[in-house]
């Protein structure tokens, strides 16, 4: 018997929680398998089973947390594999079946996005089987893959349909309406929305920071009339180019980092020891998924063209969405960028992630009014960039010198800024 | 039917081609009185003299030679390499001369002659006796090179080589020599070239095999249904022309497929199967197309800790099998 613990999934996680098991006792497992999906702050990992053999016992059920360490289950160790056959492994055509009986039903959040990345690669001959018969996406999702991480086999398709076939058969037309399990209820005012794991991070993460940052809040007015035009001119060939759109945010994010480069202490954390400066800038840009927030790093930010950064935001933004980030894609952020603007906002009072010094909003771009030079009336593109900060770490002064940074270079944006 | 081992067949085969027909003549390295190193030509000297039973030099490049020249001159030699080891002084006469001889004279020439290579690992030969050389010589264009596995193919394969217009590399496994027994057909028993032979039904998933490993995944089809997996089992028996359609066929019905060879891993038969595969059955396939073959090292080691690490075993096959068929 060997017991498998709470991994430590990144430097810095002490606690982490149980999102779904993917194996359950009894199921073989073969070693690096993955074992279990696991919650740590805002990531989703699997775990893979440390060595083959059969999961004998869960020992912490599935959404809740434990620290780093803890006893999470226990696996008995296969006998060599010389031996194995004659002695435990069941005949391969039964557990097809055995499977289905045995594991429990869905439960809540695990739905459509709950099948892993294997489970979904449909071989060839799997496609056309749900061509040929018409599985609908419900029932493939219904479908219990018996092969490797859980992929959905030739064979199990067959079954499947071999099974589906008999109802049919007795209940003519109503066979389609009862294989078609009801839609998902939407959220009803009077009842508590469970937590998910995910919520569940947000939420301490955002107490814990609101708790000991002492938060400061400042405000900067951009000019983007620059930005906004010369963007407009560029998009196209930079589609070609590159494949993807040039948003503002790779922009904003490069002014950024220009404004980190000339306040190094709002690139920095607070520690009891004193005011840690990181050396590398690591921006974090936060995407919002189905279920709540995300927000992957671009590591050595400083280092990236403005393509660079798009290519970079793009990628970590698909895969976000696809759940598919790594713990280091969501690791060493050191000041993180947020863009509420796109949702209309013009103000924003963001929440620190700690152990950052800052986080900045970008608001929505909005043609305004202004006063020019000479006394004259003009219209600009303007937007507001809101700065939260640790007033333990930096002061006022140094929070509008990055600003004004900031500023300046989005202001002086012109078609010498290289953009590749 | 009469049981019979795979030298006793091809020795039968080449007895009643050469009672059939009077050009048909052996040459190789103690064919003759002594009757080959394996008893491959046992008694035919005795039987048919020493014009057509013929002994030769210590000399591969000659046998191959002569045998050329005979053929082109109407005759039909079955010329034997002692070990296909052995074979590489003949490379010249074999690729250059043989293979293209019928393209070379716009087809006014063909060359009636076989090739007999004992090859194949697994019984302590080492180095110079354990070879696989069926790649090699599959990349021939102008070659057929045929393997059987069982008595009753190599018997058939080897009329069908004596009778072909054209020359065929016939490789006999050494180690099936007279581990593999079988019911051999009574009469003139003829298999033709070219065409695969499903030696075992199966619906879960498919070894393709030739020669020796033809044996061992039949065992370990046997080991695996006692399993519940359900192996079919295509036996390749010629290289070359390689038989298409049944290795599509049989891809198609399964889903799954095994290539195993001892032979080296690299640009070896199997990846040719797979790639066939690839090409022709990408929508039927059920799990990426699996191989088993011998490792990519110089040689076959003499050591038997090593040999059997070199081998394909039937308990690496099945090993194999069962994660191909729980993919």
């Amino acid at each position: 018997m060997a017991s498998v613990k709470m991994p430590q999934l990144g430097e810095s996680i002490t606690e982490g929680t149980i999102s779904k098991w993917l194996k359950q006792p009894g199921d073989q497992v073969k070693k690096y398998e993955g074992l279990v999906e696991v919650i740590t702050d805002k990531v989703n990992a699997e775990v893979p089973a440390p060595l083959a053999g059969i999961l004998k016992e869960i020992k912490v059920k599935e959404g809740t947390t434990v620290t780093v360490g803890t006893e999470i289950a226990v696996i008995e160790e296969s006998v060599p594999a010389t031996a194995a056959p004659s002695k435990q492994s069941p005949t391969p055509p039964a557990p097809a079946g055995a499977v289905t009986q045995d594991s429990p039903s869905p439960t809540l959040g695990e739905g459509r996005g709950g099948g892993s990345d294997t489970r979904t690669r449909l071989s060839p001959a799997v496609r056309a089987l749900i061509e040929e018969h018409r599985i609908s996406d419900v029932e493939l999702s219904r479908i219990e893959g018996s092969g490797i991480g859980g992929r959905i086999s030739k064979k199990d398709v067959e079954d499947f349909v071999a099974k589906r076939v008999q109802p049919a058969t007795a209940n003519g037309e109503q066979r389609q309406t009862s294989a078609l399990p009801a839609a998902p209820p939407g959220p009803t005012p009077g009842t508590t929305i469970p937590l998910t794991p995910m919520r569940r991070a947000i939420a301490s993460n955002m107490t814990k920071s609101k708790q000991t940052i002492p938060h400061a809040w400042t405000v900067a007015e951009v000019d983007m009339t620059n930005v906004v035009r010369l963007r407009q001119k560029a998009k196209d060939s930079f589609k070609l180019r590159e494949g993807i759109d040039l948003t503002f945010v790779p922009i904003i994010v490069k002014a950024v980092v220009e404004g980190l480069k000339a306040v190094p202490v709002l690139n920095a954390s607070w520690s009891e020891q004193g005011v840690v400066l990181h050396k590398d800038i690591n921006i974090g840009v936060a995407v919002s998924v189905d279920d709540g927030l995300i927000v992957p790093v671009v590591h050595q930010a400083d280092r990236m063209s403005i393509s660079g950064l798009a290519k970079a935001i793009d990628d970590l933004a698909q895969r976000a969405r696809a759940g598919k980030l790594g713990i280091p894609d969501v690791q060493g952020g050191t000041f993180t960028v947020n863009n509420p603007g796109t949702f209309g906002t013009i103000l924003s009072y963001s929440i620190i992630a700690p152990p950052q010094a800052g986080i900045l909003a970008m608001d929505a771009i909005v043609k305004r009014a202004i006063v020019v030079e000479g006394d004259a009336i003009a219209v600009r593109s303007m937007m507001n960039l809101c700065l939260s900060f640790d007033h333990r770490v930096l002061d006022g002064v140094s929070a509008a010198r990055f600003l004004q940074g900031v500023r300046r270079w989005l202001e002086g944006f012109s078609e010498q800024v290289p953009l590749y | 039917m009469a049981v019979k081992t795979v030298i006793e067949a091809i020795r039968e085969g080449m007895d009643e081609e050469m009672a059939r027909d009077e050009s048909v003549f052996v040459i190789g390295e103690d064919v003759g009185n002594r009757g080959g190193v394996f008893l491959a030509t046992d008694g035919l000297y005795k039987k048919y003299g020493e014009l057509r039973v013929i002994d030769s030099p210590l000399a591969e490049s000659c046998i191959i030679g002569v045998a050329i020249g005979a053929a082109v001159n109407g005759m039909k030699p079955i010329a034997e390499i002692q070990f296909a080891d052995f074979i590489a002084p003949a490379m010249n006469q074999i690729i250059e001369e043989a293979a293209r001889f019928c393209y070379r004279t716009a087809g006014d020439f063909n060359l009636p002659m076989v090739i007999r290579a004992p090859w194949g690992g697994g019984v302590h030969g080492a180095l110079y006796h354990s070879q696989s050389i069926e790649a090699t010589f599959g990349h021939i264009p102008g070659l057929k090179v045929v393997a059987p596995g069982t008595p009753a193919d190599a018997k058939g394969l080897l009329k069908a080589a004596v009778r072909d217009p054209d020359p065929v590399l016939y490789l006999e496994h050494k180690r099936t020599y007279r581990l593999v027994k079988g019911e051999v057909p009574a009469g003139d028993h003829v298999v033709p070239i070219g065409k695969a032979d499903i030696k075992r039904e199966g619906k879960d998933l498919s070894l393709i095999a030739y020669g020796l490993m033809l044996t061992y995944c039949l065992e370990a089809a046997e080991k695996l249904a006692a399993e519940g997996v359900s192996a079919e089992v295509l036996d390749l028996r010629t290289i070359k022309p390689i038989d298409q359609s049944a290795i599509v066929a049989t891809a198609r019905k399964t889903g799954k497929v095994l290539v195993v060879h001892e032979d080296n891993r690299f640009a070896g038969i199997a990846a040719e199967v797979m790639a066939i595969i690839m090409e022709n059955a990408f929508d039927a396939l059920d799990a990426p197309v699996m191989r088993l073959t011998g490792p990519d090292v110089p040689a076959m080691p003499f050591n038997q800790v090593l040999e059997d690490a070199f081998m394909p075993s039937v308990d690496k096959i099945v090993a194999k099998a069962k994660e191909l068929a729980a993919y």
